[in-house]
């Protein structure tokens, strides 16, 4: 109706961050502000026996300190699996791991006085691999879980695996390693906390989950949560790594109870590693059978997932790892065994593209290796698999609209494919890989029947339209999305919209920004509640100038009838309605509708709507050397309908760019005792602009039945293929297939040498 | 954010003050020049001096110019500014080469000369904060008593890191020390010693005042080549720097190949005298790449795969005279 949604347009607030207006945590100083740092454990498995604070407590600039047990409840994002407190009460379990606080004067204050606390440690046996973590019966993380070392397991089959391999006429069986990352938001994470006179708390968080804060806080401090107030400022970036509650928000909060003082705690980046929670290294074994003319008979996969010392999100991990593997392609049969597993490192966790990552660069590449076999074309083998629209995947997902076909083809005609494939000579190559992912998802981690997203809108004579938003922009642009669709609704111009958002005491509640939920969800909220404003817009307007309300348009702040006179501003408009219905306003939201397949899991991976995305790799390969270039990207991605384009632009940019970046360096490496090898941004290497290849961006609108305008995700979906595709344009290029990440060049090198021999 | 340890800073606007001041607080103060090795030590706590001395505000420091035969430049003058000086450019391509692959951007501007010739030497076990060195039970450049690259070694082989220092020494640079005695000038092949805890010869009471590098004659061709794994802010895995002087009829007067990023001193390939008077041609590089590849053994001080970066050594002797002869 207005010309909103499907335009190009600015965020609502990038000229506050580019010009550094904008207010992010640790910009928030209090007046009698104190600053606190954590002490954590420099063995990886460990028993504490005695934390003495004698000597930091003579520091002249300490105020307070903390202990364990002072804070022993215990949290964690999952409710059926919190095994998290703020300060280790027992053991300590990674290096890194938080076991003492101390609030002071200055920062500095307070990272002299972590030197003086004094600490004994029981040292116990650091299992720092996955394989010795499973075997060891003895030696448990947490004890008292009755399945040892297993954070989960699952085991879930569809139709006759085994007899479908047996008659494919091409079985490819490999084992592949996806090295863990981590998600390296440029803004470290840092809470800063107020307890005032009246008992209130208020903690604002760099957090991507303000919900879930606030109902933590108020559980582990035992306050009620209608005296706790979380907010969350600008984010400096999240992608999932500011999606649990963390040891820092607690700390400060009871620091702050203690001693009546804020206290701020900024974590440094060496902190941001341990904090990690990061994608899981996984060990997969993937068997693929396909039949003579190329259709995927079985799929079958057993894998074995480093999951760090805590769960976090591991219980959904564990399910994620295959029930996001079953389109955008038709799985004859399928079976995957998968087993999240404790070990003596930094937690893992949600990193953009939570769990399906992994999986998703094991299966392209056996799909490749299989179509290899057949002597097929590795598009043509996926566009012949294509599972279609409105169907059901083997294990029980609903999936409404499917652009993959579109996407698939786009990339062929951008990358020249038909005519370069093959044609580009030794030590040049193509490769393409597919994906699928979710938006938003059915299981709302507590289970509750209230919505999962809510919008409240005020609107009043002034004409400014203020919109109350729970949700977390952490820099997608959530806030402008939720502007765009209620300025699409009721003919403002989005650029007079306020929107309050994510801060518990003044906006309804939204569960967080994962699993790609946000455009979808809260945007449903969005549409809801300026339709119930357009009606009374429009009939008051429509009485002034007796015409019905569907002859009532409205876009970019007028309002216009069928006659050329029939005009008049927003703010006029706003004068007419609020005159005859009194003061305005009008909440949405979004309900999960039931979901999933009918048994034990099948409603983790059940999302309202998935996207799809297509990637084509063109890869250029220094075989001297070992070092690869991509030389450009041809990323489609199938959002449903692009509210802003720009923006949907942006999240394919970003997601290749952060998936070349596992593919070609990251890798979250440990030494034997458990200590990560450089927890730096000089160690840990994230690529620069100069590292980052060409690009297309390439958007496909299915236009979903169900989605705000039709729109699915966009955020995390077109992670997925980079890396597989980067791996099969390499085996274009040269003849060997990494089956391993990173792909180093000194690896690549090795295998070039050993082809040779 | 990790703090700097408290300390007092001064900002001395002569030479014979600075020195002065290294004199009247031995032991408990450190040179800064642009900081961006310094600051992260210090963060490290791998230094801790009571008093930081600035060298910003002395203007003898600073400037290019020729002198003599002699090309000098200053020891504050910043690596932007060295990359994007036209004579050096024009006289040393490999230097101007070296000096746009360190760091980044802004920390071309920042860091200078002198600082990276005194870059402290990098090991993956000491480059760490002091909460890491602690959970690793430290290494004997600092704090601890064993090495963790050489088992049971007793001598530090952390890496020189620095891409000016090979290059300069293919061009037979020399550099200048002042002290409060006065100032010695030695060859920079001098000023490297193989000891990774302080790898040159400098006194804690000497600054580096400047570089001389002798202007080429016509023949002079230069290269570098530096391995990284990611094209920007990454220190050097691998460092190949040459230099050959050619004759009017092509013939090799003299060449010269430093190889570093391996271990604490840059190693200035031995044994080279053989070819004088022979063609720079594809024969002669392949050898010269071999005899490279045969003196060098990288160390794992650096976690990057050791046996690739000595595969590397022959490819990029190779590139580097492939850049020269441009
Ligand atoms: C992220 C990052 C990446 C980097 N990458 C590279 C790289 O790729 N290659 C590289 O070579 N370097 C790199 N560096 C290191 C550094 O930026 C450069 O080496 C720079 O040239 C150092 O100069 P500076 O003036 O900043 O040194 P400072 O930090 O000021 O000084 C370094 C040391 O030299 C001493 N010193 C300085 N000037 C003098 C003098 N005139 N006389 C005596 N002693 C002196 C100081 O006391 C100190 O011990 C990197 C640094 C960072 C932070
Ligand atoms: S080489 Fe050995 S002694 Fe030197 S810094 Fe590295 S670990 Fe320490």
């Amino acid at each position: 109706m207005s010309g909103v949604v499907g335009r190009r347009l600015r965020k609502l607030d990038s000229l506050k961050k580019a010009t550094g207006e904008a207010v992010y945590a640790d910009d928030i100083s209090l007046p009698r502000m104190l600053h606190a740092k954590i002490l954590r454990s420099p063995h990886a498995h460990a028993r504490i026996k005695k934390v003495d604070f004698a000597r930091a407590l003579k520091h002249p600039g300490v105020m307070g300190v903390l202990e364990g047990k002072e804070l022993p409840g215990k949290y964690g994002i999952i409710p059926w699996t919190q095994d998290e407190t703020a300060l280790a009460v027992n053991k300590a379990l990674f290096i890194g791991d938080e076991v003492a606080a101390v609030a002071a004067v200055d920062e500095l204050a307070a990272q002299e006085a972590l030197e003086l606390i004094d600490v004994e440690y029981e040292v116990l046996p650091a299992l720092v691999e996955p394989e010795a973590a499973l075997a060891d019966k003895a030696n448990v993380l947490h004890e008292g879980n009755k399945h040892g070392n297993v954070t989960k397991h699952v085991d879930l089959t569809f139709g006759d695996v085994e007899a479908a391999l047996a008659k494919s006429a091409a079985v490819v069986e490999e084992n592949f390693f996806y090295a863990g990352s981590t998600h390296t938001p440029i803004e470290p994470h840092c809470a800063v906390a107020q307890y005032d006179g009246e008992g209130n708390l208020t903690v604002w968080s760099s957090t991507q989950i303000p919900h879930y804060v606030h109902r933590e806080l108020s559980k582990v401090l035992g306050i009620a949560p209608a005296r706790v107030r979380v907010i969350q400022p600008f984010l400096g970036g999240a992608f999932g790594g500011k999606s649990d509650p963390f040891s820092l928000e607690f700390v400060v909060a009871k620091l702050a109870m203690k001693l009546g003082r804020p206290v701020k705690c900024l974590f440094t980046r060496e902190e941001v590693f341990w904090a990690h929670r990061g994608r899981h290294p996984m060990k997969m074994r993937f068997k693929v059978g396909l039949s003579k003319e190329g259709a995927i008979e079985a799929v079958d996969s057993k894998i074995l997932i480093d999951g760090g010392a805590y769960s976090s999100f591991g219980l959904v991990t564990a399910y994620y790892s295959g029930q996001l593997l079953t389109g955008p392609y038709q799985f004859g049969t399928y079976h995957f065994d998968s087993t999240r597993v404790f070990t003596n490192k930094p937690p893992c966790g949600p990193k953009r593209g939570h769990g399906s990552v992994q999986p998703r660069f094991a299966f392209e590449v056996a799909l490749d290796m299989a179509a290899e076999k057949l002597g097929l074309d590795p598009i043509e083998v996926r566009r012949r698999n294509f599972i279609g629209q409105n169907v059901k995947t083997v294990n029980g997902q609903q999936i409404t609209s499917n652009g993959f076909l579109q996407a698939l083809e786009a990339v062929e005609k951008a990358s020249g494919w038909k005519e370069r494939k093959g044609k580009l000579g030794y030590g040049k190559g193509l490769g393409v890989a597919g994906s699928m992912y979710i938006s938003g998802t059915a299981y709302p981690i507590y289970p509750n029947d209230m919505p999962q997203s809510g919008i409240q809108v005020k609107l009043d004579r002034s004409g400014k339209v203020t919109i109350f938003s729970g949700a977390s922009d952490i820099g997608q642009g959530t806030n402008s999305q939720v502007a765009y669709l209620i300025a699409e609704e009721i003919g403002c111009d989005p650029r007079d919209c306020t929107v309050v958002a994510a801060d518990t005491d003044l906006t309804p509640v939204d569960l967080g920004a994962y699993s790609s939920r946000g455009t979808f969800m809260v945007g449903i909220a969005c549409v809801e509640a300026g339709q119930k404003l357009w009606a009374l817009l429009s009939q008051a307007v429509g009485e002034k100038w007796g015409v019905s309300t569907e002859q009532v348009d409205a876009s970019w702040g007028t309002f216009r009838g069928p006659q050329v006179d029939q005009q008049m501003s927003f703010r006029d408009a706003v004068q007419l309605t609020e005159a005859k219905f009194g003061t305005l306003g009008a909440t949405g939201s979004y309900r999960t509708e039931k979901l999933g397949g009918d048994y034990r899991g099948g409603t983790i991976g059940a999302s309202p709507a998935y996207s799809f995305t297509a990637h084509v790799a063109e890869v250029h390969v220094d075989v001297e050397t070992g070092q690869w270039k991509v030389q450009r990207i041809w990323a489609a991605h199938d959002c449903g309908k692009a509210i802003n384009p720009t923006l949907v632009e942006g999240q394919i940019e970003g997601s290749v760019y952060m998936g070349f970046g596992e593919a070609a360096m990251e890798e979250m490496t440990y030494y034997p005792s458990g200590l990560h090898k450089g927890p730096s941004l000089l160690d840990y290497r994230i690529p620069t602009s100069v590292d980052t290849p060409e690009l297309s961006a390439m958007i496909i609108e299915s236009v979903d039945p169900k989605g705000p305008h039709g729109a699915k995700e966009a955020g995390e979906g077109p992670l997925h293929p980079v890396i597989p595709a980067i791996s099969n344009a390499i085996y274009d290029a040269v003849g060997v297939r990494f089956t391993e990440l990173p792909f180093y060049p000194g690896q690549l090198f090795k295998m070039l040498k050993e082809k040779k021999a | 954010m990790l703090t700097l340890p408290p300390f007092e800073y001064h900002a001395p606007m002569e030479l014979a003050d600075a020195l002065a001041l290294l004199q009247k607080h031995a032991g408990k103060v450190k040179l800064i020049a642009g900081g961006t090795d310094l600051v992260p030590n210090m963060k490290h706590r791998l230094f801790m001096p009571e008093h930081v001395v600035g060298l910003k505000q002395i203007s003898e420091l600073n400037g290019v110019r020729g002198e003599g035969g002699f090309l000098v430049i200053g020891a504050m003058t910043s690596i932007a500014d060295l990359a994007r000086n036209p004579r050096v450019a024009l006289l040393f391509p490999s230097l101007a080469r070296a000096a746009t692959a360190i760091a980044g951007p802004q920390l071309r501007e920042m860091g200078t000369l002198g600082g990276n010739l005194c870059l402290d030497t990098r090991c993956v076990y000491y480059n760490q904060t002091h909460f890491w060195r602690k959970a690793l039970g430290y290494c004997l450049k600092k704090d601890g008593t064993v090495c963790h690259v050489v088992k049971g070694g007793q001598k530090c082989v952390a890496a020189a890191s620095n891409d000016t220092a090979p290059v300069l020494l293919t061009l037979g640079a020399s550099v200048e020390l002042a002290s409060p005695n006065g100032r010695r000038a030695i060859p920079l092949e001098e000023f490297y010693v193989a000891d990774g805890v302080a790898n040159t010869v400098i006194e804690p009471n000497e600054i580096l005042t400047k570089v001389r590098v002798p202007i080429p004659r016509a023949g002079l061709v230069t290269g570098y080549q530096k391995l990284r794994i990611r094209a920007a802010i990454d220190y050097p895995s691998l460092c190949v720097a040459v230099a050959a002087q050619q004759q009017a009829d092509g013939k090799l007067e003299w060449v010269r190949m430093v190889i570093s990023a391996l271990g604490s001193k840059p190693h200035t390939v031995k044994r080279l005298e053989g070819f004088q008077g022979r063609a720079l041609d594809a024969a002669t590089i392949a050898e010269l790449g071999q005899a490279a590849h045969r003196q060098c053994h990288p160390l794992t001080n650096i976690n990057v795969e050791t046996g690739w970066r000595r595969e590397m050594i022959p490819v990029f002797v190779r590139r580097a005279f492939a850049e020269a002869m441009k």
